[in-house]
């Protein structure tokens, strides 16, 4: 029942309460602020919970985590890292294989608060304009970096991967970082509606490709309560997820299982009729 | 767009909902592909010119050379949280020093040589590496003393700061002695980096007492030449060989420099000579012949 200006406000359902209608979104805000404060409260407090940064942090002096594709790159340049940071990346792929890849953009991801805080601006102020780029943007940008990364000998996607920039200058301080990640949440709300998580960052196309068969999904169980309010499709940073699932076009299933999808949580929070769940891959019962 | 004409010459399904697929697939391909190739070659170009190093910022101790470095390092700042004197810092976009990566700048905080060496047993990656394990053979940069000008001790003055505060002091910086034309009755200590010792830790240049220091830490491949390959050093291979290598040599007689003593200055020798000849006033005539620099100052003392 969504009107045309304000796509997420749904007056004829049942009321729900605050934390029913917001459940998931704070639940990924705190997480991604508990992985932050992990590495902050070292600097900040004295108390030394996870070291170094999303590329490789150790975690309480024991766990090694590595981001695997900066290991692939490092590969790539023809360096072949410690054993730490290879346990580390592998730790990294098991459980995001496991888990659902692109959990690290909704739950981690420190650009996530960024292009969802530049999403809400632009449904709030009700911005048309621009130009989205092709969603397969992101897969070239990912064997760009590849190709850059053999050609240079370098890391050289890690001069101005803005993921890293974010993250690295939130503990380590910031500086000209600040113009990249500002440059992003312009360009999420002027140009491009969900342009660089849902289009072009490759990052986000790398643990997309480790999500194809993970564990975690969002179900569609209740899809026969659905009154196509398009409140879900407003809300979902990768709208095309949706539809295969709650609409049964090209599968029976009422799982969610496009690895473009966030596990963000999100669609479940705006949605009236409580169509939607979170589970796991297996669960295929539905209303 | 195609016209009728188009389609029924040459092909009968040229405006099927398969061919304005294909054409947009196609398009969208095209699109993603420059857009991304695009964007990942403004990021390696960006790399490739933003990938030198700045004369005044040194590589934590075990870094690969720089090339290797910016393969190996994936700019996580575990070296910078175990370094006990937050010497490390990790350079932020538009840094002159690429994006991310460790560094320090000797004038602001010096290295102070940790033994075990906790950076380098932090780093996950290799990029720097382990089998370093001695501090005092790292090769964090080469110190050299760039202003003659300015450095106390090359104005004859004791300062001696940078040798004092070496931590391989009598290796890495030396005091070479050698007489102070100026006054011509004092040395000057010349403190002389040697580059088989030292470590680039940065103390010279940290602690140099003047407002702009007068010895500074490089990059090693900054501040250093290197011989051509195949030199020898004559006196080097006559040590190790016991002999000269080519037979004893033909003794030559040195013409122009009888009666020169060893320690006077080319002036003296060259001067002398011709001294008596000026049209010196009587007055002058018992002193010992004056000339450039002692002329006015020499007081005829002795030790």
């Amino acid at each position: 029942m969504a009107t045309t200006t304000i796509p997420l406000k749904s007056d004829c359902a049942p009321a729900r309460s605050l934390w029913q209608r917001q459940r998931w979104l704070i639940l990924r805000r705190m997480s991604q602020l508990a992985i932050l404060l992990a590495f902050l409260a070292g600097p900040w407090f004295g108390v030394w919970i996870a070291k170094g940064n999303l590329s490789s942090s150790l975690t309480l002096g024991v766990l090694p985590l590595t981001d695997p594709l900066l290991v692939l790159q490092t590969f790539v340049t023809g360096h072949l890292p410690y054993s730490t940071a290879l346990i580390g990346a592998a730790i990294v792929l098991v459980f995001y294989l496991l888990v659902g890849g692109r959990v690290f953009c909704s739950w981690v991801c420190p650009v996530n608060a960024v292009t969802d805080a530049a999403a809400w601006s632009r449904r709030r102020l009700g911005i048309k304009t621009g130009r989205v780029p092709d969603a397969n943007t992101r897969y070239w940008l990912l064997g760009g970096l590849l190709v850059a990364a053999a050609a240079t000998g370098t890391l050289a996607w890690e001069w101005v991967n803005p993921v890293s920039l974010l993250h690295r200058g939130l503990i380590f301080g910031m500086g000209g970082g600040l113009f990249v990640v500002a440059g992003i949440f312009l360009y999420d709300l002027l140009v491009a509606s969900r342009g660089w998580c849902g289009h072009l960052c490759p990052m986000g196309a790398f643990y997309g490709l480790l999500g194809k068969k993970a564990l975690v999904r969002i179900s569609a169980s209740r899809r026969s309560a659905c009154d196509d309010c398009m409140d879900c499709f407003a809300v979902c940073p990768e709208p095309q997820v949706i539809r295969p699932a709650l609409k049964k076009v090209g599968q029976e299933s009422p799982l969610i299982l496009a690895s473009d999808c966030t596990t963000c949580g999100r669609c479940i929070d705006v949605c009236d009729k409580q169509v939607f769940k979170m589970t796991h891959r297996f669960d295929q019962r539905s209303e | 767009m195609d016209t009728g004409k188009k389609i029924a010459r040459k092909s009968p399904v040229a405006d099927s909902p398969a061919s304005a697929a294909r054409r947009k697939f196609i398009n969208s391909v095209a699109a993603a592909a420059g857009g991304g190739c695009l964007l990942a070659l403004g990021a390696g170009l960006y790399s490739k010119s933003a990938s030198a190093l700045p004369a005044q910022a040194l590589r934590p101790p075990g870094a690969l050379p720089e090339g290797d470095f910016l393969a190996a390092c994936v700019r996580c700042g575990l070296c910078v949280r175990d370094c006990p004197y937050d010497t490390l810092k990790l350079s932020d976009l538009g840094d002159p020093v690429a994006t991310g990566t460790p560094y320090f700048t000797a004038r602001k905080v010096a290295c102070e040589m940790c033994e075990d060496i906790p950076c380098v047993k932090a780093c996950p990656t290799g990029a720097l590496d382990r089998q370093l394990t001695d501090i005092n053979k790292a090769q964090m940069g080469l110190a050299a003393l760039v202003d003659h000008e300015s450095c106390l001790n090359f104005l004859g003055l004791r300062c001696d700061v940078c040798y004092r505060v070496c931590p391989v002091i009598d290796k890495a910086i030396t005091l070479e002695t050698q007489h102070n034309p100026r006054s011509d009755r004092h040395a000057m200590l010349l403190p002389t980096v040697h580059s088989d010792a030292c470590t680039g830790c940065g103390k010279c240049e940290k602690s140099c007492v003047l407002p702009e220091a007068a010895i500074k830490v490089f990059p090693r491949q900054l501040a250093q030449g290197a011989l051509p390959a195949h030199y020898r050093k004559g006196w080097e291979e006559k040590a190790r060989h016991g002999g000269s290598l080519i037979g004893e040599q033909v003794e030559m007689p040195v013409r122009g420099f009888e009666g020169s003593t060893a320690g006077r200055s080319a002036t003296e020798t060259a001067v002398a000579p011709t001294a008596p000849a000026q049209p010196v006033p009587p007055p002058a005539a018992p002193k010992k012949p004056q000339a450039g620099l002692r002329s006015g100052i020499d007081s005829n003392w002795k030790p």
